[in-house]
């Protein structure tokens, strides 16, 4: 079996974020990139299929500042095959146009099963993976947490709100959002990723021309207004617990 | 196209989700710019006794024996040929586990534009979106064409999404719904015996800054000296260190306190989803530009680890008062 | 397919050659001191002397499948007993410790802290952008290398917690205070400044650690400066002991020991007086690891009113606050394992002692056993300062 685990990088938000001067989109001089969190879940959750029922992994993203450490650390994790798709899509690039350029490049790779994350920090136009598995014409199934596969179909573990789980049986080939995989990502020592940096080739593949057609028009961007934010209690540990209890009389709960 | 706001309502096992009625008031607000009605989308099987109370216009129901449980497939076809015919101005989807499964393929289907993650409309009708765990709002254009949009809590009030008059149900027919790909083969129920926190008034909730499994000791300490129960945001959840039915946000249970004091928690839309309709939120983080403090009524940087053992100590000198 | 043999002699060769002395493990005369005084050799299924046994009986294997050696805080108790001057802790639990994080057998808190390490360069997972936040209200401004385009006597490495840790940040600005009383002629890296790694090495991480090092040998050639001060005893041991084997060689001190050797300009500025009882905490990287027991008493009893007692384990024998050799990332587990914490064990002798201040000079040791002292419902009995904190209070 196939499978291919696809990510993206996004802004790092443990650094502060800033708007350009055009008012419309966020400020790249400043942007730190890191993979997308649930884009890492989708990797192990490969990783995983693998070491438990043999696979061929593949690993592929965008050409950005950042993927070489990606494809290098998931091929020290056991990928097979990593990619990374050149084009000039930085910045620009939508979710639609994304996943019209990488079908073509999963079409080759004759993928039976994609994973990627659930959703993305950036997502503006909806997730990679529903409009990645509608334009491949395979049946998208998000918000899983849980992969087996059985005779030419996946078992997934859907999550609903309140810890409600739903067994979905998806024929393959099937595109898979992933929320959480069955296991944390899994640390990888720096060795060995030094290692995969000597021993694996990272291949380049082209990306077709970008269509942004689908996606939105930001007309404006914005930081949330400060004018919602909290009552900000100053003082020492002592001074603000004292404040809270008197809170919470005020509120009735003591 | 027509002026009119389609809203799916999302419903799990003869439920409807809040954010389906919050979603109406959403539609509402957008209507009231493009001038169309409001229109409830129900899909389901012996289920239209749901549809009673929305405030909508009209409610468009399909009833299909393949619709009787979600699945992405049956909703894809349904809805396609549904949004096809009738092309309505926009279409209104929960960003959820079933409305993120369905708005994007149509989007790539019917080659529709699809904006997510809207919080609210701008008084033009602009959808306003939060993106970067909540650190930034986008403002879109509404394209001019039958626009997808998922909508996020936090903008309008589920509340005002119910009505006591029933409104006029129109039944529609269902398409082919044979040779499905995806198939529901069974229902996980949560894990029980613990406690429900969707029913607790006081929640104690920590989130990645608490660091380990052996802080969350302190956390216990203060809801037993305050009288509420310890919940916990995703990252505690999926380190293994409190169990999913402690989980609070989009993927957890939905929880409304009379207080909620969030821990070490940054506030990211899919937590906030969650407790977002707490009476009184209060935060502490160390990180002065926490979304959380976006949320909360009352915030404070003080060091956790410094703070609550405090308030604990405080709160017990007063139960012994 | 490697044979469990092979696995086992390179092993056995990896411990040799992971330090100098590695061949002394060759002379383990099976004595069981270092199992006796590791803190938490009682619940390692294989402590130090066992470990030995375990690798000459060719049965290391097993050992991998073990997770106890996790419990290891790096505290160098068990190398400075040992009669045949056995490297166990950089050589052997260090090495284990690789093998263990290479074969995934990590606890997931510590995966945490090194992946944070990884990519931010500090454990804590912060900006690294906001590195010197801290010094901006500090008062004169403090020389961050990259903005002062000077040359600078001093470059102090401020170290991960002094940077971030909202307690730490205290003993931060106090030092600024004192080296600025001084008149001293220094700057810090800011931004530039990654962690130092040391604790990172000793939790099995040397691709890290060296990475990390790396880093911080190019910020070093950056700038022009005489000596490097550290803040944190870990930092110094790295830059002192093993940054020269990477080729980045620089003149370090403790702040300890370069205060003392201006302890005729800084006494006169001691003016106010802390009365108090106060007790030592030897950090496990100033002391045991690199004999400084000297210079911060010295301080310490240069400042007026602090009478100087010692705890029932001092010098040599100071026992570990626990925080050390991946400690720091460990609490959950460790706790999960022991229900016990080495800081409530250290708090306990410094009440005993019959100090009212327990002094320290290490940045993990203030949290930690502020947090201990806490625990232990002893609040008013006694507070821990580190000796920057101390000498800033007293200079006033």
């Amino acid at each position: 079996m196939n499978i291919v685990a696809l990510f993206k990088l996004v802004p790092d938000l443990v650094e502060e974020l800033e708007i350009d001067q055009n008012g419309t989109a966020l400020n790249t001089d400043f942007l730190r990139l890191i993979i997308n969190e649930f884009d890492d879940h989708a990797i192990e959750q490969a990783i995983l299929l693998k070491e438990r029922s043999g696979a061929r992994v593949s690993v592929l993203g965008p050409d950005i500042e950042g993927a070489d450490d990606v494809l290098y650390t998931a091929a020290s994790k056991g990928a097979d095959q990593v990619i990374k798709l050149t084009g000039d899509f930085q910045g620009k690039a939508n979710n639609h146009a994304m996943a019209r350029a990488v079908a073509s490049t999963l079409k080759e790779l004759q993928a039976d099963l994609i994973l990627t994350g659930v959703q993305a920090n950036t997502d503006l136009d909806g997730s990679m993976g529903a409009l990645l598995a509608e334009y491949l014409d395979m049946p998208y199934v998000g918000y899983v947490s849980g992969v087996n596969t059985v005779d030419g179909k996946v078992v997934a573990r859907k999550e609903y709100p309140g810890g409600l789980v739903a067994e979905m049986e998806i024929k393959l080939p099937a595109v898979l959002g992933i929320q959480a995989a069955e296991q944390p990502p899994r640390y990888v020592a720096v060795s060995k990723v030094r290692q995969a940096m000597k021993t694996a080739t990272i291949e380049e593949r082209p990306l077709a021309e970008a269509d942004l057609s689908g996606g939105s028009t930001i007309h404006r961007m914005f930081k949330p207004e400060a004018g919602t934010r909290a009552e900000m209690i100053e003082g020492s540990a002592d001074e603000v617990a004292a404040r809270l209890v008197g809170i919470f009389k005020e509120i009735g709960v003591l | 196209m027509n002026q009119d706001i389609y809203v799916v309502i999302e419903h799990l096992r003869g439920q409807v989700a809040d954010i389906s009625y919050l979603m109406l008031v959403g539609a509402r607000a957008l209507a009231q710019t493009t001038g169309g009605e409001v229109i409830a989308v129900l899909l389901g099987h012996d289920a239209q006794g749901l549809a009673n109370n929305m405030a909508a216009n009209k409610v468009l129901y399909v009833d299909h024996p393949a619709l009787a449980e979600f699945t992405s497939d049956a909703y894809q076809k349904t809805l396609a040929g549904l949004i096809r015919e009738r092309e309505p101005r926009a279409v209104l989807f929960a960003s959820s586990s079933i409305g993120a499964d369905v708005s994007g393929v149509l989007s790539a289907r019917l080659n529709l534009p699809l904006i997510s993650s809207c919080q609210s409309f701008s008084a033009d009708g602009r959808p306003i979106s939060q993106i970067c765990g909540g650190k930034i709002m986008a403002e879109s254009d509404l394209p001019d064409t039958t626009t997808l949009l998922t909508m996020i809590p936090g903008g309008y009030k589920p509340e005002e999404g119910q009505s006591g008059k029933a409104p006029e149900i129109i039944k529609m027919e269902a398409p082919s719904l044979d040779n499905l790909r995806v198939t529901l083969k069974q229902y996980i129920e949560p894990e029980a015996g613990d406690v429900d926190i969707s029913k607790e008034p006081i929640i104690i909730s920590v989130g990645r800054g608490i660091q380990n499994q052996d802080n969350i000791e302190i956390a216990e300490e203060l809801a037993k000296a305050l009288g509420g129960v310890v919940a916990a945001s995703r990252p505690v959840v999926d380190q293994g260190w409190m169990s999913t039915s402690r989980l609070v946000g989009k993927s957890g249970k939905k929880v409304k306190p009379k207080i909620y004091l969030a821990l070490g928690i940054s506030g990211a839309p899919e937590h906030v989803e969650g407790m977002g309709e707490s009476e009184v939120i209060i935060a502490i983080n160390t990180d002065t530009n926490a979304p959380i403090f976006n949320v909360a009524k009352y915030g404070t940087t003080i060091d956790l680890f410094d703070l609550v053992p405090a308030l604990t100590e405080k709160l017990r000198e007063i139960k012994k008062a | 397919m490697i044979t469990t043999e092979a696995v086992e002699r390179s092993f056995y060769d990896k411990v040799l050659a992971a330090t100098p002395d590695g061949e002394q493990l060759r002379v383990c005369l099976e004595c069981g001191n270092c199992s006796g005084i590791c803190p938490f050799g009682y619940l390692m299924t294989y402590p130090p002397s066992r470990l030995i046994a375990m690798i000459r009986a060719n049965r290391f294997n097993k050992v991998l499948e073990t997770d106890t050696v996790w419990m290891c805080v790096s505290c160098y108790a068990c190398t400075a007993v040992c009669p045949s001057k056995i490297p166990l802790t950089f050589g052997l639990m260090t090495s284990v410790k690789e093998e263990l994080l290479l074969a995934g057998n990590v606890p997931a808190e510590l995966q945490t802290a090194l992946a944070n390490s990884q990519r931010y360069g500090n454990p804590q997972g912060e900006s690294p952008r906001k590195r010197a936040d801290w010094a901006k209200d500090v008062k004169p401004d403090i020389a961050i290398m990259a903005q002062a385009k000077k040359q600078v006597d001093v470059l102090w490495f401020v170290g991960d917690y002094p940077s971030y840790h909202p307690r730490v940040l205290s003993t931060t600005k106090a030092l600024a205070k004192v080296l600025n009383a001084l008149g001293v002629d220094f700057g810090i890296l800011g931004p530039d400044e990654s962690s130092d790694g040391d604790s990172q090495r000793l939790s099995g991480e040397r691709g890290l650690f060296e990475m990390l090092a790396e880093k911080n040998g190019k910020a070093f050639g950056k700038y022009q400066f005489n000596k490097i001060i550290t803040t944190d005893p870990h930092a110094y041991n790295a830059i002192k002991n093993e940054y020269p084997q990477l080729g980045i060689s620089y003149p370090v001190q403790h702040f300890t020991e370069y205060l003392v050797e201006r302890l005729e300009q800084l006494k006169p500025m001691l003016k106010r007086e802390v009365k108090a009882k106060v007790t030592y905490h030897d950090p496990c990287y100033l002391g045991r690891a690199n004999g400084i027991f000297d210079q911060p008493r010295a301080l310490l009893e240069a400042i007026p009113g602090v009478e100087l007692v010692e705890m029932a384990h001092n010098h040599a024998n100071s026992l570990c606050c626990g925080g050390g050799g991946g400690g720091m990332w460990l609490d959950g587990f460790q706790w999960e394992k022991a229900h016990a914490r080495m800081s409530e064990w250290r708090i306990q002798e410094a009440v005993k002692s019959g100090a009212n201040i327990l002094a320290v000079a290490c940045p993990y040791e203030t949290p930690r056993f502020e947090d201990a002292v806490k625990s232990l419902n002893i609040g008013g009995q006694l507070i821990v300062k580190d000796i920057a904190e101390l000498l800033a209070e007293s200079i006033g």
